[in-house]
């Protein structure tokens, strides 16, 4: 086992405190606990960087060769744009939904055996990497969307029903938590879309076509029309509010199936990331 | 011991007219410790008012000086004793404390859990202070009262739930929008109601204010009043373009706002969030303008639900709350013991034998290679040096002369020898 492995584990291990952090954020409501919470995710993220950048040494390209290492590089990235969004905006309860959505990655990184993929020539170059990083980090932000789409369906129903119970105290401002899944889900697109392009550009120069009818590609196109269309949408017809909440999560589960379910059912030139 | 005597009034037993009479100005408080500083029957004294309330607190010289201090208060407010002296309440000794104490903690206040109480308390404290009306008991007590409030406030949900119907408004309007004062509001209807409602969100500063109303004079007056606008009743949809509070109060017998008209309205407005309530009976404005999205509606009867869940839960905390006052009185009480000659002489011997006695063991086990006798003698010399040290301060605290305040020397022997390490909190 090597110090790269060593730091993946340590970092899953304080991902799972801090989500234990914040679920304990939600009952007591007390900020010492939000904050001790909060710099446990940080130093898990810095710890996790550590480790992907020390894999990445290691073989001299990106780790994301299998489905464990593209677990990996999710968590990190939904870990990441967490820690952005809670400097940016404070939205303190978002917390709990990001590192248990990280905590579940990390999860499945540490059952899923790693076997080993011979480092393939062509997974290499800056389209490549910007492609990885562009398309990770912009689905991580659409993530964090949908989580803050969920806390505002939530809060909507205590308020329309007419029910204040456990959750209304807890939970922010319609408004507010309306206008940072509104931020996440615009700088998602804007990072995805140009993921899209990169890896457009990536296939030229490795398969010699833009476009290769690849299922990851249709499905991240598709996702990315729902996006598109849930911008256009709240910009012309007033799609806010409880809409657009359901609308970024259902976005969200057509990304997650991009992301596993192209891969585990229906195969393509994405496979080998997921094998 | 000193008695600690605590005279007041407040909504619980005073009407308000007598309330008025007898509440305190700045000015006046000032010049009423003064006198009391003056005062030679009264040792220690604090005054605090406020509209709800007036609570005199004191440490008399001699005696309980009770009819003197109503007289004090009488002369002062320039009202007959007769007048007032059945509205009063007057409480000695534990009773006392425990009601300064739920003062602090805002369980006292007309509106239980009230936040401002608190700031008014120590304003009050600060006063006395500077005037140096009060001394070292009451200062005492007045900190131990500010952090049992503050205990109050953070171990218990008394101040969270709101238990007016304007209060529960207003939280639920601040949990609709993130910043009340970039949102606008509109009055339908200049009654009362509304009126009153208008004035807890004006200390919330919201943007604008919109009237409409039948009479347009009557809107008129009403946005003068609180400096917003005033459009015709006609005008009342196309106003919902850009208001996003609407507090209707109106006296019709229909729905002043139909379905239709706040679609339409919602259109315009780019389906921005906007927020109804209804405190006029019958209903101003159409339930089913809450199923439309973004929409949201309460009615008085929806706002008298939160009001009564909320107060269900309140009291609930206020057993809580009442636990924690008497744990500082408890604890309060045993440093007012304390504070007297005998156990102040006797902590501070204590602590020297002690201090001694683990400094000399600690010595000894170097040195195993004395007789018996010289450890006795060596021990016997030790706790010597400590008794002469303490031999003078004790002798000063046993006599600290007539004219001199106990209690305040008392209080500085315990503080240097830190002796109530126990209570430091």
């Amino acid at each position: 086992m090597n110090v790269a492995d060593i730091l993946l584990q340590c970092s899953a291990m304080v991902y799972f405190v801090s989500m234990a952090g914040y679920l304990c954020y939600l009952f007591h409501q007390k900020d010492r606990i939000q904050q001790v919470s909060f710099g446990l995710a940080a130093l898990a993220v810095a710890i996790h960087l550590t480790s992907v950048i020390l894999a990445g040494i290691n073989i001299k390209g990106m780790p994301i060769h299998n489905l464990v290492q593209s677990l990996s590089m999710a968590a990190l990235a939904v870990g990441g744009m967490f820690l952005y969004v809670q400097y940016r905006f404070n939205l303190k309860i978002l917390g709990l939904f990001a590192t248990g959505l990280v905590s579940i990655l990390m999860l499945a990184v540490l059952t899923i055996p790693d076997t080993p993929v011979a480092p393939d020539k062509i997974l290499k170059g800056v389209w490549f990497f910007s492609h990885i990083i562009l398309i990770f980090t912009g689905e991580a932000a659409l993530g964090l969307a949908a989580g803050a789409g969920i806390l505002y369906l939530i809060q909507e129903q205590g308020i329309k029903g007419k029910t204040q119970g456990f959750f209304f105290k807890r939970l922010p401002s319609l408004d507010f938590l309306d206008m940072v899944s509104y931020t996440c889900i615009t700088t998602g697109f804007a990072l995805l879309t140009f993921g899209l392009v990169t890896g457009f550009i990536y296939a030229k120069t490795v398969w010699g076509s833009f476009w290769g009818w690849d299922l990851k590609e249709v499905f991240s196109v598709g996702a990315w029309l729902v996006y598109a269309a849930l911008l256009h949408l709240r910009l012309y017809s007033g799609w806010r509010g409880r809409k657009s909440a359901v609308m970024s999560i259902v976005g969200f589960c057509i990304i997650i199936f991009t992301f596993l379910g192209v891969n585990l059912i229906l195969g393509g030139h994405h496979q080998a990331f997921t094998q | 011991m000193s008695n600690i005597i605590l005279i007041g009034a407040n909504h619980k037993t005073a009407p308000v007219e007598i309330r008025e009479k007898l509440s305190f100005s700045g000015d006046e408080t000032l010049a009423a410790l003064e006198h009391l500083k003056q005062d030679t029957q009264i040792r220690e004294g604090l005054v605090f008012s406020t509209c709800n309330r007036l609570e005199i607190l004191y440490i008399p010289e001699t005696g309980d000086q009770i009819e003197a201090m109503i007289q004090f208060i009488a002369d002062h407010k320039g009202i007959a004793v007769s007048e007032f002296r059945s509205s009063l309440y007057i409480l000695e000794g534990d009773e006392a404390i425990r009601h300064m104490f739920c003062v602090a903690a805002s369980l006292d206040s007309m509106m239980v859990g009230e936040p401002q109480i608190l700031g008014q308390v120590k304003q009050a404290y600060k006063t006395a202070v500077k005037v140096g009306a009060s001394g070292v008991l009451l200062n005492r007590m007045m900190h131990k009262s500010f952090s049992v409030a503050k205990r109050v406030r953070k171990e218990t949900g008394i101040g969270d739930n709101a238990v007016s119907i304007s209060y529960a408004a207003i939280e639920l309007a601040n949990k609709i929008f993130s910043d009340l004062s970039a949102k606008s509001v509109m009055l339908l209807g200049a009654g009362e109601m509304a009126e009153l409602a208008v004035e807890h969100l004006m200390t919330h500063n919201v943007k604008n204010i919109v009237v409409a109303n039948r009479t347009f004079e009557n809107a008129l007056a009403l946005a003068r009043k609180f400096k917003g606008s005033a459009v015709q009743y006609e005008e009342r949809e196309a106003a919902l373009v850009d208001v996003d509070i609407i507090i209707s109060s109106t006296g019709a017998t229909d729905y002043v706002l139909t379905r239709d008209q706040v679609k339409r309205a919602m259109k315009k407005r780019n389906h921005n969030t906007i927020f109804f309530i209804d405190i006029a009976v019958p209903r101003d404005i159409d339930p089913r303008i809450n199923k439309i999205s973004n929409a949201y509606v309460y009615d008085i009867d929806d706002l008298k639900n939160i009001v009564e869940t909320n107060i269900s839960q309140r009291e609930q905390e206020t057993i809580k709350a009442g636990r924690f006052v008497e744990e500082a009185l408890v604890s309060f009480k045993k440093w007012l013991e304390g504070l007297s000659v005998v156990p102040t002489i006797k902590a501070i011997n204590d602590k020297m034998t002690s201090i001694v006695d683990m400094e000399f063991d600690k010595t000894l086990t170097s040195l195993r290679h004395l007789p018996p006798e010289d450890v006795e003698a060596l021990r016997r010399m030790t706790r010597a040096i400590a008794s002469r040290a303490i031999h003078d301060p004790i002798l000063f605290l046993r006599n600290t002369g007539e004219h001199r305040d106990d209690s305040l020397y008392l209080n500085v022997a315990r503080q240097l020898f830190n002796l109530d390490i126990s209570d430091s909190k």
